[in-house]
């Protein structure tokens, strides 16, 4: 019988059918990070549990880190603490743990891939909405509470409700000027925010195949911000290729054994789906946020939508956006002054994003009123871009070159937004609140396009700060 | 663990309008810098209160005539976004035993399975009825009947749905899944030893 990745994965996780219905999957791996787990920990101990297997389970640190000095203790002292937690949980019970002094911490979905720890035909569950991105490598990823994070530590499992499977197939040639960050900005502005609720997002077509694993990622990462709490692309050799040689993958004999395993969790290619979804890939230009969640965006020459034009809730939300972040209906997002640009995120802070903002950057200077930070994913991230000399493009430039975290996606360190500040950030979310101020303001755009707002001083449409490639 | 089904959820209800509602507005991400979930409830929806009061208004959250509200009225797809169980913390935390609204995101809708607070939905012509009914009559009594799936409110009673597997843990009071979890744990360990990247690949 032909079968999707999810269900293939899904029957091979499968331990049983709970009396209320759900599944009892099993997770091959668990991802922990301080922010969602000291709770999760305690838990456990309160009942007398322990991990039972704390070699699927692994740790790193990347919530809270500061970004410009990463030394312990760190001068924040709540950080500390949720820090010092996550050492003491890690040692009582011997789950490997990724900080600083291993050269390899870094964004929890960063370093999954980098390291090889993310394969294809695996459950991955991590107490974070973005764990969607494990699922470029054809994993079924998904993001999950704390109370859920202490049912993995304590039984390797979880109670799931089953997901339909939605195939997005973009097909065609992207523009210059055109990345995989406006391909799923695209395909949340036209599904919604909440369309994938319920779904798995095959993400597939012949646009998705010839993209890079970074670029896979970056697609499957903002998954959630269209309500699909996962999203995945099929494997390939393209994945084979990433992951040969990674320090978590297989070695000698068995990467051939694994690569067959791996391609036999694909879809059958006359695999049925409940709903399918078509985009034009060349029909795609540079995207901006201009709201207050991700499925508010438009293209950069498009004007803003106008709230006398919509129905019902929609008016209201487009009112309530427009007002929040000070905008004009029917303005164009192209010129709107920016305070901050921010380079970095689970979503774009790995090194072809940083290349790609460096290209943009390179021989130019920040705008006077602008302040910029480049936050690379990982330490190996930051590590393989000073080698390629980016750290010297950025800071020539006017950038702040930081060490790896999350930073200012979430502002659970000192790097925030203050007062009614605009940023551009290559980030996910422009909630509001989002980046530290709770009136600041967030739009989400490719890494390329936040490089050159950083330099322009405005949002700038890429395709013509650009001249040639 | 105690089991404690949960079959009915009654009291006053908070209308709180709006699509959307995400996770950092319900618990802004710097409330989460604690190794606890204590005290959460102190800063729910903080940054829209204060805003909202700076602008001259206020928050459901902070009009006297629904205090002790028990249920939370929301529209559709209530909790999107970042995955912090924070979010239903602060919301149970704060007093709240069971939320209607058109739609949940569903991480939201699991944790707050895990924490035993029923997130069932409506349509959105009940949601409509049921706050504008509570703005007007605040001490509307709305009660919630996981065994019928109803909700009344002053003499009408609407329909609400609530997935089969959520409703029979509620019922049977199994929605804290770790037990369940553990209950068969040498089926764990067999599916474990089929799979190949945990056995060693062949």
């Amino acid at each position: 019988m032909s079968q999707t990745l999810l269900q293939k994965v899904w029957d091979a996780h499968t331990v049983r059918k709970l009396p209320n219905g759900q599944t009892q999957l099993f997770v091959g791996l668990h991802l922990i990070h301080e922010v969602t787990t000291p709770q999760a920990f305690d838990m456990l101990r309160a009942r007398g549990w322990r991990v039972r297997f704390p070699e699927r389970t692994i740790a790193t640190v990347d919530h809270i880190v500061p970004t410009r000095d990463q030394r312990r203790p760190f001068l924040d002292v709540m950080a500390e603490d949720m820090f010092a937690a996550l050492e003491r949980n890690c040692r009582d019970e011997g789950i490997r743990l990724f900080d600083m002094s291993t050269g390899s911490q870094g964004i929890v979905h960063v370093i999954g891939p980098e390291m090889g720890l993310t394969q294809p035909g695996m459950t991955i569950a991590c107490g974070d909405s973005h764990t969607s991105t494990h699922g470029a490598l054809g994993a079924v990823a998904f993001g999950i509470g704390t109370s859920q994070v202490r049912d993995v530590l304590a039984s390797q499992c979880l109670a799931m409700d089953p997901l339909r499977v939605r195939r997005i197939r973009v097909r065609g040639r992207l523009a210059r000027g055109v990345y995989a960050k406006d391909v799923i900005l695209e395909i949340i502005r036209r599904l919604g925010v909440k369309g994938g609720v319920g779904y798995a997002y095959e993400y597939a077509g012949d646009t998705v195949e010839r993209m890079s694993m970074d670029e896979r990622m970056t697609i499957c990462n903002m998954s959630i911000e269209g309500g699909a709490r996962v999203g995945y692309v099929n494997p390939d050799q393209a994945t084979f290729d990433y992951l040969r040689g990674r320090r978590f993958a297989p070695q000698g004999d068995d990467f051939e054994k694994a690569c067959r395993w791996w391609s036999g969790m694909a879809s059958d290619a006359n695999a049925s789906y409940d709903d399918e979804v078509e985009l034009d890939a060349a029909s795609i230009r540079p995207t901006v946020t201009w709201g207050i969640n991700p499925g508010q965006s438009v293209y950069v020459d498009e004007p803003l939508p106008s709230p006398t034009t919509a129905q019902g809730s929609d008016r209201a939300a487009i009112d309530e956006a427009l007002d929040f972040m000070g905008l004009t209906a029917g303005s164009r997002i192209r010129g709107t002054r920016i305070d901050v640009a921010f380079v970095g995120s689970c979503t774009n802070g790995r090194l072809s994003d940083l290349r790609e903002a460096a290209k943009v950057v390179r021989g130019r200077h920040v705008a006077p009123h602008v302040r910029a930070l480049v936050v690379p994913g990982s330490q190996p991230v930051r590590l393989a871009a000073e080698r390629e000399g980016l750290d010297r493009v950025f800071i020539d430039a006017g950038f702040d070159w930081r060490g790896a975290g999350c930073s200012m996606c979430l502002a659970m360190n000192p790097d925030k937004l203050e007062g009614r500040e605009i940023c551009a950030s290559s980030s996910n979310r422009n909630f509001k609140g989002r980046q530290g101020s709770p009136t600041g303001r967030t739009l989400l755009m490719s890494p390329a396009m936040v490089a050159a707002a950083a330099v322009a001083g405005e949002v700038v449409d890429i395709r013509e700060f650009v001249n040639g490639d | 663990m105690a089991i404690e089904r949960i079959r009915h959820v009654g009291g006053r209800a908070l209308p709180l309008r709006g699509d959307n509602i995400d996770t950092d507005r319900i618990i802004p991400a710097r409330f989460l810098r604690s190794i606890t979930f204590e005290g959460l409830e102190q800063h729910l929806f903080e940054d829209d209160r204060k805003q909202l009061e700076a602008a001259g208004h206020r928050h459901p959250l902070d009009e006297p005539r629904y205090a002790g509200a028990s249920i939370l009225l929301a529209n559709a797809n209530f909790g999107c976004g970042s995955s912090r169980e924070h979010a239903p913390q602060a919301i149970r935390r704060h007093g709240i035993r069971a939320v209607v609204a058109e739609s949940f995101s569903e991480i939201f809708f699991g944790n707050s399975v895990a924490l035993g607070m029923p997130c069932v939905t409506a349509n959105a012509a009940t949601l409509s009825a049921l706050m504008q009914m509570v703005e007007s009559q605040p001490a509307t009594e709305v009660a919630i009947d996981l065994d019928q799936m109803t909700v009344a409110a002053a003499g009408a009673t609407h329909v609400i749905a609530l997935p089969a597997a959520a409703r029979e843990s509620f019922l049977d009071g199994t929605w804290d899944a770790t037990g369940l979890l553990l209950d068969r744990f040498e089926d764990v360990e067999a599916v474990a030893k089929k799979l190949p990247y945990v056995a060693g690949w062949r």
